[in-house]
């Protein structure tokens, strides 16, 4: 283990996975912070702050479990939640499989947990091509040492936030970039029709027991994207229409 | 159950979530190819539930939309996003709504 690790660390393809997402590190540490912060201060002791940040390990998905762990919702709407927030990687996950293909199952599900946004669109950048070639584990691997930095910035986050008094109400620091990061996924007119539908729909059902509202919100802006997009198609067929 | 305990199983939970997103394509012994629309349904799902968690952080307070103006979080959510409307990312609108709120907050009480 160690013997192949030396090898790894000398290893030109590793190196520049690592060169390669290092303008990335201040803007991850700042973020991982940021989610360190807003772990204690929306009232998780430190010690569960630790275990969320070393074994969860996705950012968005950790600021968006907050308000519904401390609601103390059921853990399936939590967990659902979650999963919701975290279906990108799903979609990354059958683009990683071209160039992980070869490894072992383990391996390549161990890998895949330490690969989040910025090492696909770095990956991507570096091999353009989406087809398998000698050193893209390597390089893959380079990259996902930045793991490291999210972990020592969300710790120091984490032992900082503890010191703030709570009726500062830094945990909105968390809700504040996640508002960052929702904007930007608003890439089309769909996207936004599918925004303002899940903030009525979960302010709207709010009263649900259970969380409940976010799953509705999550499957009315789904739902309505898809009308959207078969109405798009269906005036495209309709000769004469606008 | 403690509540310690709870809060811990929540965790490991989500960490499980993190596994089975990351790998779920990687899992499978043979690959098979994302179907294109549920690839087209799960584009929006992930904006769909960072929204659904946020809009009620922004605009509600126990449970009911805010009856007043006067809640820091209205105009540090209007900074921000006018913010990024001037310069896109998550840290410069994370910083000058901070910039809003906390004063309003501390000194105001809002």
């Amino acid at each position: 283990m160690t013997a192949s690790l030396r090898t790894l660390s000398s290893d030109p393809q590793f190196r520049r996975g690592m060169a390669d997402m290092a303008p990335f590190a201040p803007g991850i540490a700042a973020w991982g912070i940021v989610t360190g912060v807003a772990m204690v201060q929306s009232g998780l002791d430190v010690e569960h702050a630790l275990l969320m940040s070393l074994t969860v390990f996705a950012g968005t998905a950790q600021l968006a479990s907050l308000p519904i762990l401390a609601a103390g919702a059921p853990l399936w709407v939590l967990w659902a939640t979650a999963f919701c927030v975290n279906l990108r990687f799903v979609i990354f996950s059958a683009q990683w499989r071209v160039y992980l293909e070869h490894l072992p199952r383990g391996r390549r599900v161990l890998l895949g947990y330490f690969l989040a946004d910025l090492n696909l669109l770095v990956f991507q950048k570096a091999w353009p091509q989406a087809v398998a070639e000698p050193g893209q584990v390597a390089y893959a691997i380079g990259g996902a040492t930045i793991w490291a930095v999210w972990q020592v910035a969300s710790i120091v986050g984490i032992c900082a936030a503890s010191l703030v008094p709570v009726h500062w109400g830094l945990g909105f620091a968390g809700t504040l970039s996640m508002l960052g990061l929702a904007y930007g996924l608003l890439v089309d007119r769909k996207a936004q029709l599918a925004a303002v539908v899940a903030a009525a729909a979960a302010i709207a059902a709010f009263a649900l027991p259970l969380k409940l509202n976010i799953l509705v919100a999550i499957a009315a802006a789904v739902a309505a994207g898809e009308l959207m997009d078969r109405t798009q198609r269906a005036a495209r067929r309709t000769p004469g229409a606008a | 159950m403690s509540a310690g305990f709870e809060t811990a199983l929540a965790i490991v939970g989500l960490a499980a979530v993190t596994v089975v997103a990351r790998g779920f394509f990687l899992f499978p012994r043979q690959a098979w190819s994302v179907p294109a629309w549920l690839q087209r349904s799960l584009q929006l799902a992930p904006l769909a539930a960072l929204v659904a968690v946020l809009a009620p952080e922004i605009f509600m307070a126990n449970g009911h939309l805010l009856s007043t103006w006067r809640d820091a979080r209205l105009p540090a959510a209007l900074a921000a996003t006018l913010w990024y409307a001037w310069r896109p990312g998550v840290l410069g609108p994370l910083i000058v709504g901070l910039c809003v709120y906390l004063p309003l907050r501390l000194l105001l009480g809002w």
